[in-house]
């Protein structure tokens, strides 16, 4: 039960605050750290690829990138679900503190996919499947920035959000196949990732670049998420007295 | 429940048909911009027939963008919006009856006047019917599918750009299977299965789509 109850007493902006603010340089020691050695192993360990030479290490932030951007988004259907179902304050300001993170992980995937594009495939853009629908999920990205800035009611800001995010992740999959149908009917596959067994290292280093951009994650929208309870709250006790205690 | 619907579908058309001057823009909007792409490619047939599915498909995508803002916009603005959600049918019976009207002043049109523009792209005539029945079978969806825009962006500034944010990706399913259904066509492969996987979405969104308009208004409302 206490575990229960614990839950319930985070669910409120004045308690999650201090939690967050102590949790923040956990997660950033943690990035860094995995950072590091995923870089070193990505970097100095791993050997060279014997068909793409030393390019292919940009994989090392391009897979994890790509993999934080369709997350992220799960992540913020998820707490829109809950913010709708349950009309919770906090989850509707989660879901809007990850919104510029996914964004920018879909863009930094699809920046370091022409990047590696380039020099591999002789084309810094390929109308992929995958690119392709890696572009959408930054327009959903933006939409859904773009919806909840344009609504001065913070309220009404989270929940026309949190629908649209619903509306989204339910047509993700329908828009990933037929992207891919559509690929597939025009051309013949430009793109043949003949992905071999990896090396091990190369996948070590993947996994733990991977953690990094995860710590990365969690640490920038649980500040951003600080800063937005402070917006919001700017009105309660609990933020004048947080204010004060700073301005000492 | 049919009821309910069809006295929103024939209290929207008599209110459409009252302004006509609005269907008759959008459908001009769609004639000059599909127009405009041979003058800026050039003439030569086969490259025409080539793009024809896609320009006239995209164009059919903005024309149903123009008009979706009026879809609640007025009934919100005299106040009937909110006696609508007071009523005691599920505003989701409304928000479809008010879809089907939509479809009905700006889609249908859109699909009768198709087949002309197919002409001026040297479509053939099994084309000319391929893309005139997936203009009838895609844009259901589309009135659909832009009605949750449409609510979540009620009463906002600047709510027409933001609509076209929303709803463009989200209309991608249907751009790639209604531009592939006239495509496959005209390589030889048949738009069967196109056509088949059009009526899905349609039929899947008309279901679904109106539920989750009526929850946006619900927010809109508040």
């Amino acid at each position: 039960m206490t575990d229960r109850f614990n839950l319930y007493k985070y669910a409120a902006p004045a308690t999650f605050y201090p939690l967050a603010g102590k949790l923040i340089p956990w997660f950033a020691a943690a990035s860094v750290i995995f950072g590091l050695a995923g870089l070193y192993l990505g970097m100095l360990v791993a050997p060279t690829d014997f068909q793409q030479g030393e390019g292919y290490r940009i994989i090392f932030i391009h897979v994890p990138a790509s993999w934080m951007s369709m997350f992220i988004y799960l992540v913020m259907a998820f707490w829109a679900a809950i913010g709708l179902a349950f009309n919770t304050r906090l989850s509707g300001m989660m879901a809007q503190a990850l919104a510029p993170t996914g964004a920018l992980m879909a863009f930094l995937s699809l920046w370091t996919g022409a990047l590696w594009g380039k020099p591999m495939w002789g084309a810094w853009w390929v109308w992929d499947a995958r690119l392709t629908s890696e572009l959408i999920l930054l327009f959903l990205y933006i939409g859904y920035m773009a919806l909840t800035a344009a609504i001065d009611d913070p309220r009404r800001a989270d929940k026309a959000g949190g629908l649209l995010l619903l509306v989204g992740v339910v047509n993700v999959p329908i828009i990933y196949f037929s992207v891919k149908w559509w690929n597939t009917l025009h051309q013949g596959s430009t793109v043949n990732l003949t992905k071999s067994s990896m090396a091990t290292t190369m996948l070590y280093g993947m996994l733990l670049m991977a953690l990094c951009f995860w710590m990365y994650s969690i640490a920038v929208a649980f500040m951003r998420v600080r800063t937005i309870m402070l917006e919001r709250e700017r009105h309660t006790d609990w933020v004048k007295a947080e204010l004060e205690g700073d301005a000492r | 429940m049919l009821k309910i619907i069809l006295a929103v579908v024939g209290r929207d058309l008599k209110l459409a048909m009252r302004r006509q001057a609005d269907i008759v823009s959008a459908l001009f909007f769609f004639v000059i911009v599909v127009s405009l792409f041979p003058l800026g490619i050039g003439p030569e047939a086969d490259l025409l027939r080539k793009l024809a599915p896609g320009v006239l498909w995209v164009a059919a995508l903005l024309a149903t963008m123009l008009s979706l803002p009026r879809l609640f916009a007025d009934d919100h603005r005299d106040g009937t919006l909110e006696q609508l959600a007071l009523a005691p049918h599920p505003l989701g019976l409304v928000v479809t009856g008010k879809v089907i009207a939509h479809w009905l002043v700006s889609g249908l049109p859109l699909a009768l006047i198709a087949p002309v523009l197919g002409i001026q792209f040297d479509l053939s005539n099994d084309a000319l019917l391929v893309l005139t029945g997936a203009i009838l079978l895609g844009t259901p969806a589309l009135s659909s599918i832009g009605a949750i825009g449409a609510a979540l962006t009620l009463g906002l500034r600047g709510g027409g750009v933001l609509l076209s944010l929303l709803v463009l990706p989200l209309y991608i399913p249907v751009l790639i299977f209604g531009a592939g259904a006239v495509d496959a066509t005209v390589s030889g492969l048949g738009g069967e299965g196109h056509l088949s996987l059009l009526a899905a979405m349609t039929l899947a969104s008309l279901g679904f789509a109106p539920w989750a308009s009526a929850a946006a208004l619900k927010i809109a409302l508040e």
